[in-house]
């Protein structure tokens, strides 16, 4: 694919990158790695072992409510068990998968050799795990967050749930949210100064654009729940009042600070999945994707609406009644621009010639569920008609639309898409389709019924109801269409596990993708690119018929990234990358133990700063020679 | 089920199939069978949504299937991408969906601002009070005596007369719970600290059923009640007989379960009226043989059921803070019988 502007040994010098870029052999090297694909595939296989788990315990909810009065999972198992399921798919599944997502794909979409923080990248997952650990653990040993995913107190305050059950769950997302944060910042700074040469911002591919936006959001939303599970630790540990009415504070400070978090949480999810299925559409429609400006402007304007609507989570809670008119228009005007993003793909379809492989097939599913979700969700943003709607089982269908159809079958689609890219092998199409179909269907069947129980009065987190309510048949539906769902995703992972050695080789481009992930080899080398590749189009691989223009410059025995100007990708300088390093794993740990700690002695805060200080001078300190950054014309060799 | 709703079922979901399933809605606690003016409203902004959305999305799968067949019809010929194809028809369609989003949602805001005025308008005008309380998990409830100004107590059941517009005012005595009856009224959170209040204007007379709709706890599940509108003249009477004292006991198991009830375990919690029992952490049970259901919506109310209930609460509804109280066999048939007998 890339053509080569000089005669050179290629074989040699892959070699001596190869030598540059390598981890350590064995242990050492899993645990020093910076390679943000280790990473990233760390991220995923993590993910994918939770939405099992988690997808179990739905299944075992679904059991349990299949018919009236069931005994199957006490109180006490129900609300455990769906704490688990939403803490789990939420905080542990969504976000990360998103960002694990960019980690793989950014550096490669930008032609880069690697992100512009390795070690925070590595140091990103260890804390990821630090927090699947924290949920998971004490799960095992019989410690649950019993309070659902958004613990409200009083209930979740010191006098209704004594034990360690809610700090559990809150320090878990103190931990997620510090990995979450690391990894977004790591993913801006990338996007914004690691773009190759030529790719200037009206030339960046909407992926990256949806990237660029969600994490962004991330930066400004996570601050306020790692905020409010903090006050909720110390109103628990240390007696603060900020949620005890009775001593002055106010239980809806915490929703307030939580949806100001958690609404924006729902784009930071969805975002990303905007720019999963323009790639898609645009390289299986044969033709750059139609309204390209209207996609990234109204990933821009859903970026700053996002953060004003929190309030229509608490139409309930008994607020002024011309501040919700105002939450009801602020919601409903989303629609706009989801609406035209709808438009824009469809469009893209109308007007290309589309191949049915099963990335778009996954691409129509999403169409399809997101618009139900959608469309439910302009009915629960009218304040009035929320206080038939919240908490009920309409709510319960309305945001699995959304995160389901909205965000996790582009996903899936996503995952088929790129699979090639990062195995070298393809996908059975015939086991995708029967995948696609199981999963499409199972959970249509399994939530649209939802709907109609949320209408007929079934409230949500009820772990059993009486035959007299006439809710049975409609639970039993919903119970084997989610059945259905969990098969299809078994299916899904059955063949991507079966493809990774037995699938027909891909080569670098079997889709005939346009943007320059699909110039590098399948799976790509340790160092990705040989050459830094030069954009003069927004689809470079569809453009550049003659073979992608090179960069020459960037360093072979030395590990180097190529930094540009933000607006117009001109060359800067080359800058030095990290080597494989154990400090972000010393600094993980050593956080690890001060969270744990922190939420049986406030003193831990203290002593635990002391191991953390140590990790980060050693991570920070400096190595030599110093590194030889510069402007690019006088590194030439 | 009522017949409106059934229909409203089956339009809402646009399969006919699945009208079959849905006769098993009994409508006994659903928006989809308004008894009452804030339901009633409601269901006719949901029905314009449900139009609206229903319009929106048909438009949507018609646009989709149709690029699918149109670009099915046209395969083989050149495979190669096109890049920035100019289409100004598209360009066009583009700024017309854009605008009928907008005109879609003008629309539907304003019905929803109207409602939201609707819901609100009663403010100020004269309204039956009523205080409701949510505790850990069930429901008490007190009427103002207009003769005394004295405020009377029960659980679980309330009573609203038809065509007038109650002011339910509500507290919560420990968590956040949610005060929701859906085929009155939409629902509002009970939440420490706040004061709420919701107007119910109810107008269909019968048997409804309310839930606490914010997760509470354990027993979240059970933390129901049971609703009667009923007319001005029946619900005055109930009034009546719901401030008298208890019923004194007429035979001598009554007489035996009254005095376990006012002397043993039982009126820590408990208030009778008129007895020495006058514990307020649990439901009053002046009255309780009059109620429909114990356990806040848990039981039919029966002897055995009470009988049941008493001898082991936390196998019916575990987690609730009512104790095992240990009684014997007759001991607990004449505490039985004498709450049935609290009529």
């Amino acid at each position: 694919m890339i053509a080569l502007p000089m005669p050179e040994d290629a074989a040699d010098r892959r070699a001596r990158l190869e030598k540059t870029w390598a981890d350590p052999k064995g242990v050492w090297g899993f645990l020093t790695t910076v390679d943000h694909k280790r990473i990233a595939a760390r991220y995923i296989v993590t993910v994918i072992a939770l939405m099992f788990l988690a997808g179990m315990l739905g299944l075992h909810m679904r059991l349990q409510l299949a018919f009236p009065d069931l005994k199957i999972l006490g109180p006490q198992m129900y609300n455990e068990t769906f704490s688990l399921h939403g803490s789990t798919m939420l905080f542990l599944v969504s976000v990360p998968v998103m960002e694990a997502m960019a980690i793989w794909l950014v550096p490669l979409m930008l032609g880069q050799r690697g992100m512009a923080y390795p070690r925070l990248a590595a140091f990103s997952y260890w804390m990821y795990l630090g927090g699947v650990m924290m949920l998971w653990v004490p799960h095992a040993l019989g410690i649950t967050p019993d309070l659902g995913w958004f613990e409200y107190p009083p209930l979740s305050g010191p006098g209704y749930s004594p034990g360690h059950r809610a700090d559990i769950w809150a320090q878990m997302i103190t931990f997620t949210e510090v990995a979450a944060l690391a990894a977004s910042v790591n993913i801006v700074a990338t996007i914004i100064k690691l773009r190759p040469p030529g790719m200037t911002l009206a030339r960046m591919p909407m992926f990256l654009w949806a990237m660029l936006v969600a994490s962004l959001m991330t930066i400004f939303a996570l601050p306020a729940v790692m905020l409010v599970t903090s006050m909720l630790i110390s109103d628990r540990l240390v007696s603060t009042h900020f949620f005890a009415p009775a001593g002055g504070g106010d239980a809806l400070l915490f929703q307030h600070l939580f949806w100001f978090f958690g609404h924006p949480e729902v784009y930071i999810i969805f975002v990303p999945a905007i720019g999963f299925v323009t790639a898609i559409v645009e390289t299986f429609s044969r033709r750059t994707i139609f309204g390209h400006t209207a996609l990234v402007l109204s990933v821009l304007s859903i970026g700053v609406l996002a953060f004003g609507l929190w309030v229509h989570h608490m139409f309930a809670v008994g607020l002024p009644r011309l501040g919700n008119a105002f939450y009801t228009a602020a919601s409903m005007a989303i629609a706009l621009p989801a609406g035209l993003q709808i438009f824009c793909w469809i469009a893209t379809l109308w007007s290309g010639r589309p191949r049915f492989a099963t990335p778009l097939l996954w691409v129509i599913g999403f169409i399809l569920t997101f618009v139900v979700g959608g469309l439910s969700g302009i009915m629960t943003a009218s304040a009035p008609l929320d206080l038939q709607l919240t908490d009920t089982y309409f709510i319960v269908a309305h945001f699995h639309y959304v995160l389901v159809g909205g965000a996790m079958f582009p996903l899936i689609g996503a995952l088929c898409y790129w699979y090639p890219k990062a195995t070298g092998r393809m996908m059975s199409e015939r086991w995708g389709i029967v995948a696609f179909a199981l999963v499409f269907g199972g959970f249509n069947l399994g939530f649209f019924p939802m709907h109609i129980l949320g209408l007929e009065g079934m409230p949500r987190r009820i772990y059993t109801y009486s035959a007299g309510m006439g809710w049975g048949p409609l639970n039993l539906v919903a119970t084997i269409g989610s059945a259905a769902s969990i098969l299809g995703g078994l299916v899904l992972v059955g063949n991507a596990w079966i493809s990774r050695k037995h699938g027909t080789l891909a080569g670098a481009n079997p889709w005939d993708g346009p943007s320059l992930e699909w110039a590098a080899l399948s799976p790509p080398p340790t160092y990705n690119f040989e050459y830094t590749p030069v954009v003069e189009s927004i689809a470079p691989l569809w453009t550049a018929k003659d073979g992608l223009p090179v960069m020459t410059g960037a360093g072979v025995d030395r590990r180097e990234v190529v930094v540009t100007s933000a607006i117009d990708g001109v060359p800067l300088y080359r800058h030095k990358g990290a080597q494989p390093s154990i400090w972000p794993l010393v600094a993980a740990v050593a956080t690890t133990i001060m969270f744990v700690a922190s939420i049986f002695t406030p003193w831990a805060v203290a002593w635990g700063a002391v191991p953390i200080g140590a990790a980060l001078t050693g991570w920070f300190w400096p190595q030599r020679p110093r590194a030889r950054t510069g402007p690019l014309r006088t590194r030439a060799r | 089920m009522e017949r409106s709703a059934a229909m409203i079922c089956a339009r809402f979901i646009g399969i006919g199939l699945l009208a079959g399933i849905l006769s098993g809605c009994t409508g006994l606690q659903s928006p989809l069978a308004p008894a009452g003016a804030q339901a009633g409203s409601l269901f006719s902004l949901l029905q314009l949504m449900t139009w609206v959305c229903g319009i929106m999305y048909a438009l949507v799968l018609v646009f989709l299937g149709w690029s699918i067949v149109r670009v099915m019809r046209h395969t083989g010929g050149d495979d190669a991408p096109t890049v920035d194809p100019a289409d100004r028809g598209l360009n066009r369609s583009m700024l017309a969906w854009g605008a009928l989003i907008v005109i879609g949602l003008t629309v539907l805001a304003s019905a929803s601002f109207l409602v939201d005025r609707h819901l609100g308008s009663l403010r100020g005008e004269e309204v039956l009070r009523v205080r409701v309380t949510g505790h850990q998990w069930w429901w008490r409830i007190a009427y103002q005596d207009a003769a005394t100004g004295r405020w009377i107590e029960t659980a679980n059941e309330l009573h609203l007369p038809a065509g007038r517009t109650a002011r339910i005012e509500l507290g919560s005595s420990d968590v956040i719970h949610s005060f929701w009856v859906p085929n009155v009224a939409g629902k509002l959170d009970v939440i420490p600290g706040r004061a709420n209040s919701i107007d119910l204007t109810p107008h269909r007379i019968g048997w409804f059923r309310g839930q606490c709709a914010e997760f509470c706890g354990a027993q979240h599940a059970h933390m129901a009640f049971d609703v009667k509108i009923e007319s001005p003249a029946e619900f005055a009477r109930w009034l009546s007989v719901q401030a008298r004292p208890a019923t004194p006991p007429e035979n001598p198991v009554l007489v035996r379960g009254a005095a376990i009830v006012a002397q043993g375990a039982c009126a820590m919690c408990h208030a009778v009226r008129g007895t020495a029992a006058t514990g307020r952490p649990g439901p009053d049970l002046t009255h309780v043989g009059s109620r429909r259901s114990i356990a806040a919506g848990t039981l039919t109310m029966s002897r055995g059921a009470l009988q049941g209930w008493i001898a082991n609460p936390r196998a019916l509804k575990p987690g609730t803070t009512m104790p095992t109280v240990p009684l014997d066999g007759a001991d607990a048939d004449a505490v039985a019988a004498y709450l049935e007998s609290l009529k």
